[in-house]
Order: C-alpha cells, then structure tokens, then sequence
C-alpha cells in the first residue's frame, strides 16, 4: 500500500489535534508516513502510533524552525521523490498552506486546500464562498497535496508502529533566505487555539468596548473554549487582530460556536458558517446572525452572559 | 525601489457568488467585481514604502477586460503605471499556473518588492506568496503585520497564531500583508483624474512567450468535479431574554452536552 505523508504540527514535544484528525483520514488511503521537523519526535512517538502512524520520518535540524516554510517545503520535496507516495496531506493553517504552494511549485503537484474530506479517489470536499457552496475537487497531475481544515474530521485512535526513522536532508541556502530572528508570544493564557478548539466564543461590536472582553474571556474560560472576535472588534483595537474570525481572519469550524453582541455581517459568516452548533446572544432581533443560530437569546449581552456562566459553574460544581 | 503591486479582482462577497454549471469555474457576471480586499492594504505599503525610500510602484494584475476598473483604482489611490495580463486562455487557471504566469510578468516589470494580500477573498487558498517566492527564488516575508526596509534589508512582523516572529532578509522578496499592517487611503478626486492619464501596459500570453496551452482550466493541476449549494440551516429556537436568557441559554448547551 503506497503511503500518505501527514506533515506533523507540533510544540517540540506535544503532536497538535489536527495531526490525529490528518492521520485518521491518511488511513483510508494509503499506509500513514509522519514527517516531523525539528527535535521532539521520541515524546510524540506514542501519541503518533495510537493514531495510527505507521512511521514517522524525522528531519531533526533546529533549520526547520529557523526559517520561514522553504525548509519544511524542501524536505516534503525530497521525501516525495524517495517515497512516491499517495498523497501528501498538511494542516491547512497559514504555515501549512504556504508549504504546500511551495511544495506544489518543486513537484508540478495540485493543491486542494481547506478541505474538510476526503472521498474514494482522493476527491476533496470544500467549502466556499463562506459556506454558501460545497464543492468536490481533485488533484490530476504530480502528487495530490491536500491541507484539511483543522476540526473538520473527528479524530479517531488505531493503532500502528509509528517506527522512527531519521531522515538527512541538508537545508539548501535558497531556503535559508527568511530567518526568524525573534518571536514574541501573546498572553492567551491556557486557552486552546482558534483553529482547534472545540468550542469557540467570540464577541463583536455589541461589548461596546476592549474591556468588556473580559467577560467573554471568563465566558470561554468556564467552557474552556477559545477566544475570537469579529471585524469590527479587531478593527476597534479591543481583541488582537490574529483571534479576529472571518473572511480577512480566521475559518473555524467547532462543535459550539457562540456569537456575543456580533450581528453577522457576511465577512463574519465566512468564517464560522460550517460551524456545528451556533449559539448567538444579540440585543437586536433583526441580526443576520440569528438566521444562524441553534439557539439565540434576543436580550443584553451584559445580562444574558453573566447569568450564563454563573449557571455554567453551578452544573459544574452539581 | 521598484515594487511590484499585485491585484485581484474579485467577485463581492456582498453579492451572491457561484460557479459556472458548463466548467465549474468562477462565474464573473453572477456577482459584483470589486478589488480583493487586502490589496488595498497591500497598494498602501507599497505606496509608503515607496514615498520613504523614493522608487516607482508597479501595478500588476492578472483577470479579464473588466479588471481594469481594479487597477484603475489602484492607480487613484497613487500608483505609478501598472501591467494587466489578459487573456481568455488563463479562464479556470489554478494556483500553479497563475503563480507562473505572475511570476513571468513580474520578471519582466523587474522588482526590488512583490507586495500582495495574504490571501484573496474568492479562493482563500493563501498560497500565492508562497508560490512566487519559490518560483522567483526570493525570500518570502509572508502575513507581514509590519514591514521595515532601507532599500536593501528587509524585516517584517510575521503574524502567527501565538503573536508574531520577527523574519529579516535581503532585497529583492516577496511579502504578503494582512489588515494590521496600515490603513488604506482613499482615491482623493486629483488621484482619480490623475489615474486616467496612467500608462497601463496591455499583455497577452503570447507577449510573455507563454503557451496558451499551459494556462486555463485544460492546464490546471486541480479540478471542481462538482458543487452544490449548501442546504439553509434548520431554524433554531429563538427566545427573548426575559430575565431568565442566561439560564435558558445553559439548559441549551446541557441538552448538547456541552455542559
């Protein structure tokens, strides 16, 4: 059976969400093959193989980390040329997604990206338009490189041998040409990322203000969700620009979306719409959101949220 | 500095948008055109960029007839001359073979800078800087927050879910901004008569020496086989806050077991 490469996303030590669901779909189309970059495989060894991972090729260079994408491209080329496989799969994050443009350029491969399954043939199903149409696409010429939307396929454990074999690939200088030279990391706490988390909840123009995120913050918190906002929110300078959710921002697509003072403006639609469940608390009725919602409370927000988490922590503690 | 703008012209996403049934590709005249909107962002780096270190800005775009009211724009907000690649042949192009052609038009402009959006508001891939730094050999500086140049090194904010990496290179690059990055003027009433006298430089594929036969949907690495329009969302339930909206909202999540 040819094999699928999953490209990890990881911590150095931890494999991220994504990876698992990349490896649960990897598994009806070929033998899964993890490439991992940087140090840190032997800890993730044992996550990996519950996942299914058959091997795991680790490229341990600190290159990976130091440069801007090109590296990781560069080693997926080579291991593409010495594996053929089936497929190439990534997270379709921003990191994830540019790899795969560079990836497709060395090959002459096609891309699928944001795609949220996968059919017989390796026929990717997509959502556009900010949800408005699904479509179906295929890859028809070199190596189908596909990036899957994060939360988009449910995780499930099978068990493989994940055997680490170490793999040399010298990092040519051309890939060298972007050097990171800093990184400044945001306080977010422990709240889980955007993109992964299961239950999103994101607040709009209806705060009123940057410091009434603190509600919100204490709404994910007691739901331990992540923290988003709208447009019109990021633009005000009350949430940082990169939690912004919609069309210039983030996709997600968890199990609980909660939309708080946020009328649904299109740009917003477009980047929570497939959303499993929607829950919306907006003072105006006539909101656009609402013609989304699961559930939605027409009232103030700075009297529904409160009530709501302090029921959220009276079921937790019962 | 030469730099180089690209702009895309987009189908609104304010208007209904969808595919051709006959090839499944973009229908153009279901929708508004409107110029992708982080390019703007994009033509005001370069438009600042350019007035810090002296230089001319490029105006590149690649899309058919009517996407000159794009670059007309672009040039109203301040831009000096601009190329636009159209040709019946590129109609269903995928990511691989518009980042050729770009590639090949840029190589002809000559550029210190590529400036594009980190992504269009249509296909939403966020590949094409990518894809032009691999093909023209340059540094990508991609979702660029800040951008800082003397006409030779290069250091931009690169925006990441966790805050930010500061990424330095040599000129030439390519970067892609996103919304942080400035605010974008508006075409003041000189800018937009100043545009109509604006050299724009018509090309075909035949002008970059490029087979028609590797453009357009036939050439494509990718292929829509199908679509369909997403079922509407069953109506959900709706209350009015009486008091008791926080609590009715928690026995909500409890019957989805979210609590």
């Amino acid at each position: 059976m040819a094999e699928i490469l999953v490209l990890a996303e990881h911590d150095g030590e931890t494999v991220k969400k994504v990876t698992t669901e990349l490896l649960t779909l990897a598994r009806g189309f070929g033998e899964p093959a993890v490439v991992w970059t940087g140090p840190g495989a032997d800890s993730a060894q044992a996550r990996l193989a519950e996942f299914g991972a058959a091997k795991v090729y680790v490229a341990e260079s600190a290159d990976y980390d130091d440069y801007v994408v090109a590296p990781k491209a560069e080693l997926l080329a080579q291991l593409v040329a010495d594996k053929s496989p089936a497929a190439v799969l990534v997270a379709a994050t921003s990191e994830g997604r540019e790899i795969a443009g560079r990836l497709a350029v060395k090959t002459g491969s096609g891309i699928l990206t944001d795609v949220t399954g996968l059919s017989e043939g390796l026929v990717g199903e997509q959502s556009i338009f900010g949800g408005a149409i699904t479509v179906q696409s295929r890859v028809r010429a070199g190596t189908p490189i596909i990036a899957v939307r994060p939360n988009a396929v449910s995780p499930e454990p099978a068990a493989g041998d994940a055997a680490l074999e170490l793999v040399s690939v010298p990092v040519s200088d051309a890939a060298k040409a972007a050097r990171v030279t800093g990184r400044v990391v945001a306080e977010r706490g422990e709240r889980p990322e955007l993109t992964e988390a299961s239950i999103v909840v994101s607040g709009g123009r209806g705060l009123g203000a940057g410091e009434h995120f603190a509600l919100i913050e204490q709404l994910a918190d007691s739901l331990g969700a992540a923290v988003g906002a709208s447009r019109a929110a990021t633009d005000a300078g009350w949430y940082p620009h990169q939690f912004q959710v919609g069309q210039t921002g983030k996709t997600v697509s968890p199990q609980l979306y909660m939309a708080i003072g946020i009328s649904g403006a299109i740009q917003h639609r477009a980047g929570m719409q497939t959303s499993k469940t929607i829950m919306v608390v907006n003072k105006d009725p006539e909101a656009p959101i609402f013609e989304l919602a699961d559930f939605g409370v027409v009232g103030d927000l700075f009297k529904v949220v409160p009530q709501l988490i302090e029921e959220i922590s009276k079921r937790s503690e019962g | 500095m030469n730099i180089v703008v690209l702009v895309k012209q987009v189908p609104d996403t304010w208007s209904e948008r969808t595919l051709r049934p006959e090839d499944n590709t973009l229908d153009r005249d279901a929708a508004d055109a409107v110029i992708n909107e982080l390019d703007d962002y994009a033509i005001e780096e370069g438009l600042r960029l350019a007035e810090a270190q002296g230089g001319e800005v490029t105006i590149v775009s690649m899309g058919p007839e009517k996407a000159a009211e794009a670059i007309r724009k672009a040039l109203s907000m301040g831009a000096d001359k601009a190329v636009h690649l159209s040709d019946e042949a590129l109609r269903g192009s995928d990511g691989l073979v518009t980042s050729a052609v770009l590639a090949s038009v840029i190589g002809r402009v000559g550029f210190d800078l590529v400036i594009l959006g980190s992504e269009s508001t249509d296909a939403r891939m966020g590949t094409l800087a990518a894809m032009l730094a691999e093909r023209l050999g340059v540094p990508q500086l991609s979702f660029a927050s800040k951008v800082e140049t003397d006409g030779t090194a290069i250091s931009i904010h690169r925006q990441a879910d966790y805050g930010y990496d500061t990424v330095e290179a040599t000129l030439p690059a390519v970067v892609s901004v996103v919304e942080k990055i400035n605010e974008p003027r508006y075409p003041s009433f000189k800018g937009i008569m100043a545009a109509k006298k604006k050299p724009v430089e018509t090309l075909t594929l035949a002008d970059l020496g490029f087979d028609p036969a590797q453009a357009g949907l036939a050439a494509s690495a990718t292929e829509v086989v199908s679509f369909a329009k997403r079922p509407p969302r069953a109506a959900g339930t709706i209350v009015t806050d009486e008091g008791d909206g926080g609590a009715k909202a928690a026995e909500f999540l409890a019957s989805r077991k979210f609590i």
